[in-house]
């Protein structure tokens, strides 16, 4: 079954492959960012597994890692009806070539992934936030984002007292 | 004087090279009845003609993702409800199964049957919810009150097993909140007795009309190989004949036990979407009724020391029972580390669930994967070059409910 995915890639991606995870018969390889398109373009491309499926891009937040960021592809095949997970490791100020050349779908996701966390995207068509209004600072996925506070919007109207009296 | 006229042509003929059309650009929304919530859709025009429609979203953005962050794991599923207020049991289960992978656990066998038997219902109830309000925007008004009619009677029952109308929250880590009361059968088999006539009527209504057929027919058509490559699922990569549904190609909640058919289209437009949900709805049916037939004995919560709630008259007599909800109520479960997948077919398409835990009671990451947000982002391809009035009937048709597009 998954098994086959498993010996193509470490067959083919010796070199760009991390590590290989299996948790509840999911599994999930940690990839290096420059073998990404590749990796993609066969598991999509190749005839027996057919990941043609992109089912979600999200991203997750480790700030005290050395590259906090982690970007985690599901994919999903059709045909074969398996699921596998790719992830990627991404430091603060690097950015992610964008699969969006791969899968249309890619996207939105990967917009929302930028919104959330911040992480760039290379070659992505409009990456511009999605969720959160144009003009927002932060990214509030991040664990350092606190979950409450709010930024006062209008401060116009605010009574100050006046400097000097007289 | 020829003369002076052909000058004047060729002047007329020059000023026409200089004149230039530019397109222009309206904003639908966000505060438009067609758009099902707040979304707001920069329509680019020429003309009446779409050139380009990009959907701007986050107006109803609450940030569910954050806030599960901050929640023990059973403290998020009420969040879950809240994304697709339409089919809110769906979400439930999703989310419960999600977390039962990362435990490790299964439902038992009663629990499991509950549960496909209220997504079903749930299933239909949003289908009608979405024939009502489609065809409501098409100009066919009195579906929507045909629609909202029987919607009303799937949602007593909701109430009648849950105690809410819609955010039911009655799907827990290991089952369900609570066993299912004595007059459940009797209230459902009137129900479903009445619905496949329902649905005749529906079908009678819309299927052959005239009307209907015009603004359905070819209209916000999408390939099959474009669904797939852009993420879509659901009723809509179906209607384009892709046979795919994850309850049947990754059976959950013991979907392989019933028999029921895939229903798919051809053209991948409006009109075979709506054929392929007005079938689905027949398919429920089918399943309620295999369930109710087969519906065995058993508890209806698993038994899982540390994880699921002892029953309530352990609690009062046996001291272990005790501290054991006291501990669940305080502070909630810790699975172990790592993370899990799992998805589930709404009735909107794939909702997916992937949740991170680092060995805490609370999860460190959830993400929903919503099948509504991704759906949305083909709306352009799906419009493209139509007229204005084909994005209401598309919109429509892509059934969305912005809670969940914008969580």
């Amino acid at each position: 079954m998954e098994n086959l995915t498993l010996k193509k890639i470490k067959e083919k991606f010796s070199d760009s492959i991390l590590d290989v995870i299996e948790f509840r018969e999911e599994f999930t390889f940690i990839i290096k960012k420059e073998a990404l398109l590749e990796i993609c373009k066969f598991l999509k491309n190749d005839p027996e597994l057919q990941y043609n499926f992109l089912s979600d891009v999200c991203g997750v937040d480790y700030p005290e890692r050395e590259k906090r960021f982690e970007v985690v592809y599901n994919l999903y095949s059709i045909r074969n009806r398996w699921r596998v997970r790719l992830k990627i490791n991404v430091g603060e100020n690097e950015s992610v070539p964008s699969i969006t050349s791969i899968w249309e779908g890619a996207n939105w996701h990967e917009r929302e992934v930028f919104d959330m966390f911040g992480v760039k995207f290379e070659n992505h068509p409009d990456l511009t936030r999605i969720l959160m209004p144009d003009d927002w600072v932060g990214h509030p996925l991040r664990k350092d984002f606190p979950l409450t506070k709010e930024e006062v919007t209008f401060t116009h109207n605010q009574h100050r007292p006046p400097k000097r009296i007289g | 004087m020829d003369k002076d006229i052909k000058i004047m042509e060729k002047e007329i003929l020059e000023e026409k090279g200089k004149l230039s059309t530019k397109t222009m650009i309206v904003n639908m929304g966000p505060q438009h009845p067609a758009t099902h919530g707040v979304l707001r859709v920069m329509l680019e025009l020429d003309g009446e003609t779409i050139v380009k429609a990009t959907p701007v979203i986050g107006y109803l953005h609450t940030g569910i993702e954050k806030t599960m962050e901050s929640k023990t794991y059973s403290q998020v599923i009420p969040l879950t409800d809240r994304m697709d207020y339409v089919a809110n049991l769906s979400n439930n289960l999703g989310y419960c199964l999600a977390v039962e992978k990362l435990l490790d656990i299964k439902a038992p066998l009663k629990a499991q049957y509950i549960r496909v038997l209220l997504t079903e219902l749930t299933r239909i109830a949003s289908h009608l919810m979405w024939v009502g309000t489609h065809a409501h925007d098409i100009g066919v008004a009195t579906m929507f009150i045909y629609a909202f009619r029987e919607r009303e009677t799937l949602l007593d029952i909701f109430e009648l097993v849950s105690g809410q109308r819609m955010m039911t929250s009655y799907f827990r880590i290991g089952g369900v909140a609570k066993d299912i009361p004595e007059s459940f059968e009797q209230e459902i088999r009137k129900v479903i007795k009445i619905f496949p006539k329902k649905i005749d009527d529906y079908e009678t209504l819309l299927t052959n009309n005239r009307l209907w057929l015009q603004r359905t027919v070819g209209v916000g058509k999408i390939s099959a190989e474009d669904a797939i490559n852009c993420g879509l699922s659901g009723p809509i990569i179906r209607g384009s004949g892709v046979n795919w549904d994850l309850r049947k190609s990754n059976p959950y909640s013991s979907y392989d036990k019933f028999d029921f058919e895939i229903p798919t289209g051809k053209n991948g437009d409006i009109y075979d979407r709506f054929l392929v949900r007005v079938a689905e709805m027949r398919q429920s049916l089918r399943i309620v009724e295999q369930v109710l037939d087969g519906m065995p004995e058993g508890d209806f919560i698993a038994r899982v020391p540390g994880v699921t709630l002892p029953p309530k008259d352990e609690v009062l007599s046996s001291m272990e029972a005790l501290i054991f909800h006291f501990k669940i109520v305080v502070e909630g479960f810790c699975p172990p580390k790592g993370e899990v997948y799992q998805s589930i077919e709404s009735p909107k398409g794939e909702i997916g669930f992937y949740i991170v835990s680092d060995g805490s009671s609370k999860p460190y990451r959830v993400k929903v994967r919503p099948p509504c947000f991704v759906n949305l982002s083909a709306l352009n391809k799906l419009v493209k070059g139509r007229m204005v009035a084909d994005v209401v009937a598309v919109i429509g048709s892509i059934d969305i409910v912005l809670g969940e597009i914008d969580r």
